[in-house]
């Protein structure tokens, strides 16, 4: 299991604040990078960290490592906020899927995840810079979808598509919500 | 929910992941992914993408303060946000939308009716109410329009929709939506412009039922 899986795992189930402090220590300075790609000042930038990784530590009993990665579960907290602060409403949000924090994450299916997620970084790795471009442009929000639309040469599918034990990931755990 | 063939395209999903779609549209995704396991599975493919790439985002320096303000934050005290529940036909981000209540119907003819959930720049969020077997009138599109079944179905030149299912529809397409028999047709509708009657009274009518 990954070094920031085993944090946020500290986080969710001990509030281990020494572990907390390590996923700031890692997360915020990208995210802070990431915030003001999208033109803003360093000062509201950190405002915007802020208030992510207060998230992060508020809503921790959400994390479930089965089904998301810490990275993908920050960035879905940073878009949130962002297009909350943007357009001052709140982002729509699918319902949420419960899931019991008192039970110890299947190691296997997290490890798998970790493993889609080196596959994925590895696909991302081997883009052409200008697809590598449109690609961070896409998922920094930088893109209309019309542009996403037109981006017939983006592929976004392909990349994706390393992560497909994604469906059978979710089946596992409505199956588990569904057999309690 | 087995039983959805009509699923959100893949450029739309990728979309609502990196937050660029306007609120009417991406309130129509989050309803379709809470009906839709496939696709939320694909929406949250579509995260760790998002995610692989903040990990491998080059670090920008903090504020001395920012971190040392944060930890003295960890443990202030806070109103926990609402959280809006399915409730009947209406999942949990339609309930947001709604504000928790049931909807207020307006007539807008025929037995249609509607409830706007939103109107603005960045176009418009409505439920519609269109009685079994009852056609909406004929209309084509300026822009975008995404519709999503909740109950009942309804069928046009592109196919038969029914819960769950999502229809997407641009300028190139003149539909005559057709509720099927059975229960009333509900659907949740977002379009980024008004839509075009094509009989003259409803055109003349749609500034006042804002359609």
């Amino acid at each position: 299991m990954s070094e920031q899986t085993r944090w946020m795992l500290a986080v969710r189930d001990h509030r281990d604040r020494a572990a907390f402090a390590a996923l700031f220590d890692f997360f915020a300075p990208r995210l802070k990078r990431f915030v003001m790609r999208g033109g803003m000042g360093s000062g509201q930038a950190e405002e915007i960290v802020q208030e992510v990784m207060l998230t992060v530590w508020r809503k921790a009993a959400m994390f479930d490592p089965e089904r998301a990665q810490v990275s993908s579960w920050i960035y879905r907290i940073a878009r949130n906020r962002q297009i909350d602060k943007l357009r001052r409403e709140n982002r729509p949000l699918p319902e949420v899927l419960a899931h019991d924090p008192g039970t110890e994450p299947d190691a296997g299916q997290v490890v798998a995840l970790e493993q889609e997620t080196v596959q994925l970084k590895q696909a991302l790795g081997k883009l052409k810079p200008e697809q590598r471009e449109m690609i961070e442009k896409a998922y920094l929000g930088e893109l209309t979808h019309q542009q996403i639309n037109e981006q017939t040469g983006l592929p976004l599918g392909t990349i994706k598509s390393r992560i497909r034990l994604g469906l059978e990931r979710l089946r596992h755990e409505l199956k588990a919500m569904r057999d309690e | 929910m087995s039983t959805i063939t009509h699923h959100i395209p893949e450029p739309i999903l990728a979309a609502y992941a990196a937050g660029a779609l306007d609120h009417p549209f991406a309130l129509v995704v989050a309803t379709h992914l809470s009906l839709c396991d496939a696709c939320r599975a694909d929406a949250e493919a579509h995260e760790a993408v998002g995610g692989a790439l903040l990990e491998e985002t080059a670090p920008e320096s903090l504020s001395a303060a920012c971190k040392a303000q944060l930890m003295e934050r960890l443990d202030a005290p806070h109103a926990p946000e609402p959280v809006y529940r399915r409730s009947g036909v209406y999942p949990g981000p339609v309930m947001e939308a709604l504000k928790g209540r049931p909807p207020r119907w307006k007539r807008l003819g025929g037995g249609v009716r509607q409830t706007i959930l939103s109107a603005g720049q960045g176009g418009s969020a409505r439920l519609l109410y269109i009685p079994a077997g009852q056609a909406v009138p004929d209309h084509g599109h300026n822009g975008l329009e995404l519709t999503l079944v909740l109950q009942g179905s309804f069928c046009d030149e592109t196919g038969r929709f029914g819960v769950g299912d999502v229809e997407i529809a641009d300028d190139t397409l003149e539909h005559t939506p057709v509720a099927g028999a059975g229960a009333d047709c509900i659907c949740l509708a977002a379009t980024d412009a008004p839509l075009r009657f094509s009989s003259l009274i409803p055109r003349l009518l749609q500034p006042i039922f804002r359609i």
